[in-house]
Order: structure tokens, then sequence, then C-alpha cells
């Protein structure tokens, strides 16, 4: 089973890149009021479970993926069509 | 001046190893190289440092696959002792991101990569890195090299209360909350600073009171 794990900057800390694209967005009339970039990352596992698979999912995101003082992140199981 | 064993710790894409052997074997030190993938025995260096470039790409976040590497769990048990350890740059990056360092260090505000010289001061004094060298509010005028060097924490106030901010910019380059260019750990034998001393230790290169931070006290 495939899980999705985004993982995007906290509120708290400025968000450059978003900042860009929101600005270019802007310039070309977009009416956009925020716009944050984050990251993806998809996990294939060895699992059927769900509640496993999330389970180990978490711990590689806590483990590495992503960092607590910067930024938050959710899981998703992929349900591929 | 005592002669100490410094081990400096090479990751596939730290580039800045070379310059800081040879800063450190100036200074009258015996360098050696400590790989990523090997344990080290922590008893065999004096002092550890942490040199500058692009460990694993910067791929994930700077530092982030490099703190993960085997050789840092020898540098945590070694922190833990009390061995004196230096990350510079990209070494910072990973001794955040280990958790030896607080805070994190961000993509610049400008987006670039900045590649300058830039004058610092220093906020509090570190016997381990510099020493009796600097004294407060010293400044010193150092390059730095770096896209992701914005420092960020949840609590400067308390890292200013127990004198844990090192060096801050005199202009802010990079967008670092508090200006912050370098912290200490609360017992101060762990530092990391973005400028790159080792690019700095004689006359030619610009300035040589870079080479400082590599003589010992202690």
């Amino acid at each position: 089973m495939k899980i999705g794990v985004r993982i995007m900057p906290r509120n708290e800390v400025l968000d450059t890149q978003g900042r860009a694209v929101e600005k270019t967005l802007g310039h070309h009339d977009f009416k956009v009021r925020c716009c944050r970039v984050g990251r993806y990352v998809e996990i294939d596992l060895d699992e059927s479970d769900e509640r496993r698979g999330l389970d180990q999912a978490q711990k590689m995101t806590e483990f590495v993926l992503h960092n607590p003082l910067i930024e938050r992140y959710e899981l998703e199981v992929i349900h591929e069509k | 001046m005592k002669s100490s064993v410094v081990g400096i710790v090479r990751f596939p894409g730290t580039n800045c190893d070379r310059d800081v052997w040879e800063a450190v074997e100036a200074e009258g030190h015996r360098a050696r190289w400590l790989w990523h993938a090997d344990l080290f025995d922590v008893r065999s260096v004096d002092r550890i440092i942490l040199a500058g470039g692009f460990s694993y790409g910067d791929y994930l976040r700077a530092g982030a696959l490099a703190a993960r590497s085997p050789v840092m769990r020898s540098i945590q048990e070694a922190a833990a002792r009390g061995t004196p350890v230096l990350g510079i740059c990209n070494g910072f990056q990973i001794l955040c991101e280990v958790g030896l360092l607080p805070g994190a260090l961000v993509l610049n505000t400008s987006m670039k990569f900045i590649d300058e010289w830039a004058p610092i001061s220093l906020k509090a004094t570190n016997r381990y890195w510099g020493g009796s060298h600097f004294s407060k509010g010293t400044k010193l005028n150092l390059p730095i090299a770096h896209a992701e060097g914005r420092f960020y924490t949840e609590n400067l106030q308390e890292l200013l209360d127990r004198n844990q901010v090192w060096w801050t910019y005199e202009n802010n380059p990079n967008g670092s909350l508090g200006s912050v260019a370098g912290v200490m750990n609360r017992e101060g034998h762990v530092a990391g600073l973005m400028s790159h001393p080792e690019r700095a230790v004689a006359e030619w290169m610009g300035c040589e009171q870079g080479k400082l931070f590599f003589k010992s006290d202690v």
C-alpha cells in the first residue's frame, strides 16, 4: 500500500517559496490570499493493513521526513485507481 | 597552546573539509578524517569539526539526511561526554537537525544563495571555540556561502538569556531571527556558525582572524 506524507511549513515560519509563488500569481492577475509551498512524499509499503501502514509511515516521518520545529505533516492512504 | 587531535567529518557532498584540515594543522593540531558511514572511538579525538558543503545534496532539508548517518551516533556520544564539537555552515545545519543545537536553518529571505563577506559580532564568548581570542562585541568580517542560513527558533529570548547566541550578523544578510549567525548548546561545547572561518586564515584571503577559531585553550 502507498502512504502519502504531506509536509507543510508551519504558519509561524516565513515561507519564502510560498511568498514568491504568491507574488508571481498576483503579477498575472490571479487573486490569491496566501500561498504556501510544502512537499509531498509517497511511501510504498509492503503492508496491507491501513492502520499498521499509517503507523509505520508516521515513524518514518518523525524520524527524518519532517522537522517539527519548522514543519507540520499529515498522512493519507493513497487509493490508486 | 595545547595540541590536540581534531576529527573532521566527511559526508558525501562535504566540500570544505580540506580547508578545515589545513586550518587545523596550521594551528599545530593533528587532523584526522571521520567517515560518515563509520562509528569511531570517541576517545580518539579531542575535538570534532563538521565542515561545510552540501551533504547528501541537501536533499529533503539541508543536513537532514547527514544527521541520521552512523557517524552522528558517535558524535552524539562524544558530545555527551563533553568533547567540543563545531559545525560550520552545513555542519551547523546538521547539528541543528540532530538536536545537538537549538533551532533550524531555513531558506534565506531573498531565496538566493548568498556568497559574500558578512560582518559578525560576538554576542557571548565560547571557551571552546575561539575562547579568549574573542571578547563580547568583537567584530569579524568572515565569508558566508549558503542558501539555507536563516536561523529560526521558537524561543530566541531563552537562547539570549542563557548566552547561547554566539555570533550575530551586523547586516543580517539572510533574514535570521535575531540576526543570529551562530549558536551554542547550554554547556557551550557544541557550537554552530554559518560563517566560514576556514576561508579567512591568511592575509591573502582577505582576513586572517578566522584562524582564531581553530586555536584551542582547552
